[in-house]
């Protein structure tokens, strides 16, 4: 038994590949018909987001098998040529992988090491759709099932124990991060934005999605930031209410165009005496500065400047960067532990053939030598029976225990030499008589 | 002090210790689970030796600094057991249970008392006197350990360098609430405490208030508690003052507890304990 996977990702081919090799998969039903026609695959999943499309299948012919993956993508309609655009080579942009390869791919794509912002946590989600629905199309069998409980356990595992994603590495996401460290928690909060730029939609977006009370818009042209309101279900007023807003608000989100100054050091003072010391939480992504450094100074109060947001992406990344070392080695260990598992798989067949053999050969004689002997107490009759039993069981005992036990280990030095001594084993013992020796 | 339940007490106490240090340093929860679960064992024959203790002896066994000790890590312990219950700071338990253990190694090497105690200490009165106080100092004392976290933790974001307790320390908010909480708490024991010994001394000595080393020093830590609880009630205190003004308070209930009786002449202090009258 072998794992392949095929496919492409945002490092091996431009984004036009990509959207067309997706387009191979709207209808999960038919493309799963699909797949499971192809004659070398047993059992297959896919799985398509932004940034890469993949197929993973067990077969006991790998290379048929690849090949059969690789005439099934090129299949597209639109892929050898689209007029006006020079033809995509998938050739080059597919990769393959199979075994070892196959699995520590895998666990990667699932743990996030693979993406294009490592450790950004949608993958994991994105995969578990798509075993699902493969598992709808009873497309997965024993070996595809157990690989990908392994792979949300491993994912898991590399999330809890190199903290990889614990580290926001977006600007905005860094704010909200920050902002749980105040406050603890977002409900019952109120916002406060101080202009509408883009940025500030994007953390606005990240706010509400922690669950934040109320939001109030506060922008030079009403008109604008009624619209904004609206679409976040706020409150607009206008800049001139800015002070008596300081009363309530509890988080400020800043990203005017003016010129100078809108709140300075004096005006926050005086509104943290009016609002009995409750936390203030500043954010202040527009340049030229909207809020004067000075607040800062100010006690329970917190601002942040668009370079201290970087600077604190910045080091996140760096964290970020030596969790996926650290995740890395994880996950090696794991496609490790998993392959082993698949070479134990290996060697049950032919133990359950030496089984079968044994028992089949051991009734044969026992039948003739009841022939031969006539009449028998029953105590007799199982007396003998016993013997070939035990007898059998004791002689296969060995051969059993070197099955399992050294190919297991010789499966993890050497898998060609493995393969050959399961070969002799099943040689020895005349289990596939069809085949010529 | 030697007792078979002393064992059942210290042994989880390190490992609660042991378990709560490995949940600060990986930050996996299991290991706080199972810290709380140790905790609560060793609390459980905390409670059983003191009972034991206090039926042979009549009294409560406070009247040496071993036994105060011991008996300041059980109210210590019942505390956090309590605010987990209620309102749980799973890092605070990263002190509290090296504290407790490293309390009762203490008790158990200093010496033991060294004769009868004064047949004065032996009411039940003084009893709920003792109880009191050292309750309200194990509760303010998480107040005080909240108050260190909650520097550190500001201090981060303040100078928006975000180090080793960054990620292990929670929100500044939930730090300054465990802050009010635990205040309320002591406060009203710590006062409590004060009225009951003041009433008992009336009773046994003749008079209320005898400006006894301890009782001043009692006095200053009880002002401090009650500014803060005033300011933040009325002004609306927090954060930064309120973390201070709760490791002062740390620091003269230390110096009330340590030092009032060993170092000054009181009749609060172990010495005068073991005169007879």
């Amino acid at each position: 038994m072998n794992l392949v996977l095929v496919g492409v990702n945002h490092k091996t081919a431009p984004l036009e590949l990509r959207e067309k090799l997706g387009c191979l998969f709207p209808e999960p039903t038919a493309a799963y018909h699909r797949l499971k026609e192809l004659t070398a695959i047993q059992e297959v999943l896919f799985y398509s987001t932004c940034n890469r499309v993949e197929i993973l299948c067990v077969s006991d012919q790998a290379d048929h098998a690849a090949q059969e993956l690789r005439t099934f993508l090129s299949r597209h309609p639109h892929l050898p040529d689209t007029p006006g655009q020079p033809a995509i080579n998938l050739n080059d942009s597919l990769y393959v992988w199979q075994d070892l390869e196959a699995v520590q791919h895998f666990f990667r794509v699932a743990a996030s090491l693979d993406a294009l912002v490592v450790g950004e946590p949608q993958i994991l989600g994105q995969v578990k759709a798509a075993y699902r629905q493969a598992a709808e199309h009873r497309a997965t069998g024993a070996i595809l099932n157990r690989l990908l409980h392994k792979t949300f356990s491993v994912a898991k595992k590399v999330r809890t124990e190199t903290g990889i994603g614990d580290h926001a590495v977006s600007v905005s996401y860094a704010a909200v991060n920050l902002g749980r460290k105040i406050f603890g928690a977002y409900t019952d909060k109120t916002v406060l934005l101080l202009g509408a730029g883009e940025m500030a939609e994007l953390a606005l977006e990240h706010l509400k999605g922690q669950g934040v009370g109320k939001i109030v818009v506060a922008n030079r042209t009403l008109e604008r930031g009624v619209k904004l309101a609206q679409r976040f279900h706020g409150e607009a007023i206008s800049l001139q209410e800015l002070e008596d807003q300081l009363l309530t608000a509890d988080i400020i989100l800043s990203s005017t165009g003016s010129p100078h100054y809108l709140l300075t050091q004096e005006q926050v003072r005086n509104a943290m005496r009016r609002r009995k010391q409750r936390p203030l939480f500043l954010i202040d992504i527009a340049v030229p500065r909207d809020l004067d450094p000075k607040i800062n100074d100010l006690d329970n109060v917190y601002l942040y400047n668009i370079d201290d947001l970087q600077g604190v992406v910045e080091l996140n990344w760096q964290k970020r960067r030596a969790a996926a070392v650290k995740a890395e080695r994880l996950i090696q260990a794991e496609a490790l532990k998993f392959m082993d598992w698949l070479a134990t798989l290996a060697v049950f067949p032919t133990i359950i053939a030496l089984k079968e053999k044994a028992a089949r050969l051991s009734e044969a004689e026992l039948k003739k030598t009841l022939a031969q002997l006539g009449n028998l107490t029953p105590q007799q009759r199982r007396a003998l029976e016993v013997l070939l039993q035990s007898f059998t069981q004791k002689l296969l005992h060995d051969p059993i225990m070197f099955l399992k036990r050294h190919h297991h280990l010789a499966a993890q030095a050497d898998r060609k030499r493995a393969h050959l001594e399961l070969g002799l084993v099943r040689r020895l013992f005349n289990l596939d008589p069809e085949t010529p020796t | 002090m030697n007792h078979f339940l002393i064992y059942p007490t210290l042994v989880p106490y390190y490992g609660a210790s042991a378990l709560w240090l490995a949940f600060f340093l990986t930050g996996r929860e299991s290991y706080c689970r199972f810290g709380l679960f140790c905790l609560s064992l060793g609390f459980g024959c905390h409670s059983l030796y003191l009972i034991w203790r206090t039926l042979t002896l009549g009294m409560l066994p406070a009247a040496a600094l071993g036994e105060a000790l011991f008996l300041f890590a059980w109210a210590l312990a019942a505390a956090f057991l309590f605010l987990s219950w209620r309102f749980p700071i799973k890092i605070l338990g990263a002190m509290v249970a090296p504290l407790a253990a490293l309390l009762v190694s203490a008790s158990l090497i200093l010496p033991i008392r060294p004769g009868t105690a004064s047949p004065l200490l032996q009411s039940l009165w003084l009893a709920g006197h003792i109880i009191l106080a050292i309750l309200g100092n194990a509760a303010l004392t998480l107040a005080g350990l909240g108050g260190a976290f909650y520097l550190i933790q500001e201090r981060q974001l303040k100078k928006k360098k975000f180090g080793f307790f960054y990620r292990r320390l929670p929100s500044l908010d939930r730090l300054d609430a465990l802050n009010f909480w635990c205040l309320n708490l002591g406060f009203p024991l710590l006062t409590a405490a004060i009225i009951t010994g003041s009433l008992y001394a009336q009773y046994t000595l003749g008079n209320l208030w005898r400006w006894d080393p301890k009782e001043v020093l009692t006095l200053v830590a009880w002002l401090i508690y009650a500014v803060l609880l005033h300011e933040r009630l009325a002004v609306g205190w927090r954060g930064r003052r309120a973390a201070w003004l709760a490791i002062f308070g740390l620091t003269a209930l230390v110096v009330t507890f340590v030092g009032a009786n060993l170092w000054f002449d009181s009749y609060h202090s172990f010495a005068s304990f073991m005169k007879q009258p």
